[in-house]
């Protein structure tokens, strides 16, 4: 049975096109069919961050307009043959995503994949709403910083308002995923720390993803950091993450990136 | 920049931590269902009234959500000109103030 899982947060740079990227591939390297939908129609960046901006054809507007099946629209990954990408349009009109259009394409893509993960667009309007519409499953991309916390909040309000499962009156699953966490401020009081957002948003952990060089570098390289240098702590951290989302039970740490003393003394290599 | 800030690094991320808490306990109310800090700040006012003249406007409620314990602050400020309905004279009236835990 397939699942539906947006990637949200309110707050826009906080890592939810990385995360579900990272989080898409890292599932689809498990052996899962993966989807990944991009709904920041007239922004869309998830092809980009995925290396495939020059393989779009038809988008997800096109589908739902009928211009287009949603086999056309449909990118498969060249590195994981399991993975598959649906670009959002660059058209501004955003009331081209209709609910019923959307209602559809969610339909149709639960009969083909084992996951289907919505990259929500930033703000609370109607694309990050229809994102969230038909999820079963929410994953909040926090900061720890008091923005993004507060942010967060406020869609952790809305999921469990205007989402199908809410209003059938059943519950959406929803998990919180610290991204660009740093262990040693934390340490020193400088940063909010894991305790202290899990105590704010009362939502449980899904992971906690370590600021990373290696993510900068996995977007400038287009690929998801788990197949760019699956061995960084982000990746291990996403890796993790799709872990949990199939029901396994691990251990929570801060994965960090693994710098030797040759990395120490003489930097980190080029990209 | 002060100067003496430049010794004085580091933790504010507790600041942070009870910011957002004191946020999200008046943002967190349903709208629907009457916000616990509307319904103690009326009827606190209402038993305050009954003795003292206070200003509406005068009238602060804060929950501090902490770890083991919250505090309830509630700050009233009595002008110094009104006169207590219940007692006589005149005095000097401190701010009524909740205990406030460290």
């Amino acid at each position: 049975m397939a699942k539906v899982v947006v990637v949200t947060s309110g707050k826009g740079g906080v890592g939810k096109t990385t995360t579900t990227a990272a989080v898409g591939a890292a599932l689809a390297q498990i052996g899962q069919k993966v989807v990944i939908v991009d709904f920041d129609v007239g922004l869309r960046n998830l092809d980009l961050v995925m290396g495939a901006e020059r393989r779009v054809v038809y988008d997800l507007i096109n589908v739902i307009q009928g211009i287009a099946k949603l086999q056309q629209a449909l990118i498969r990954d060249k590195r994981v043959d399991t993975l598959a990408l649906l670009p959002a349009s660059q058209t501004r009109d955003k009331d081209a995503l209709t609910e019923d259009g959307v209602r559809r394409v969610i339909a149709q893509l639960r009969q083909m994949f084992d996951w289907v993960i919505c990259d929500s667009p930033a703000g609370i309007e109607r694309g990050a709403t229809l994102a969230m519409r038909f999820a079963d499953i929410a994953v909040i991309v926090t900061n720890p910083e008091v923005s993004s916390v507060r942010d967060s909040d406020r869609i952790i309000g809305l999921l469990d308002a205007k989402t199908l499962k809410a209003e059938r009156g059943e519950r959406i699953d929803k998990h919180l995923l610290i991204t660009r966490y740093d262990q040693t401020r934390a340490t020193r009081g400088e940063m909010l720390g894991i305790d202290d957002v899990l105590e704010i948003l009362a939502i449980p952990l899904l992971a906690i993803v370590p600021e990373s060089e290696e993510v900068l570098r996995a977007s400038n390289l287009g690929s998801p950091v788990t197949l760019s240098n699956s061995g960084s702590g982000a990746a291990r951290a996403y890796f993790d993450a799709a872990r949990r989302l199939m029901g396994e039970d691990i251990e929570m740490t801060v994965p960090s990136d693994k710098v030797g003393l040759f990395g120490k003394l003489f930097g980190r290599r080029a990209a | 920049m002060n100067f003496f800030n430049l010794f004085k690094r580091g933790g504010s991320a507790p600041v942070a931590r009870d910011r957002l808490q004191i946020l999200f306990a008046h943002e967190r109310s349903a709208p629907s269902s009457p916000d616990l800090l509307t319904v103690l700040r009326e009827e606190i006012l209402t038993a305050v009234a009954r003795h003292v003249e206070i200003e509406p406007a005068g009238v602060t409620v804060q929950m501090n959500r902490g770890n083991r314990i919250s505090t309830l602050e509630v700050e009233i400020e009595i002008p110094n000109s009104v006169r207590s309905l219940s007692s006589q004279g005149r005095r000097k009236r401190p701010l009524l103030a909740a205990h406030r835990s460290a």
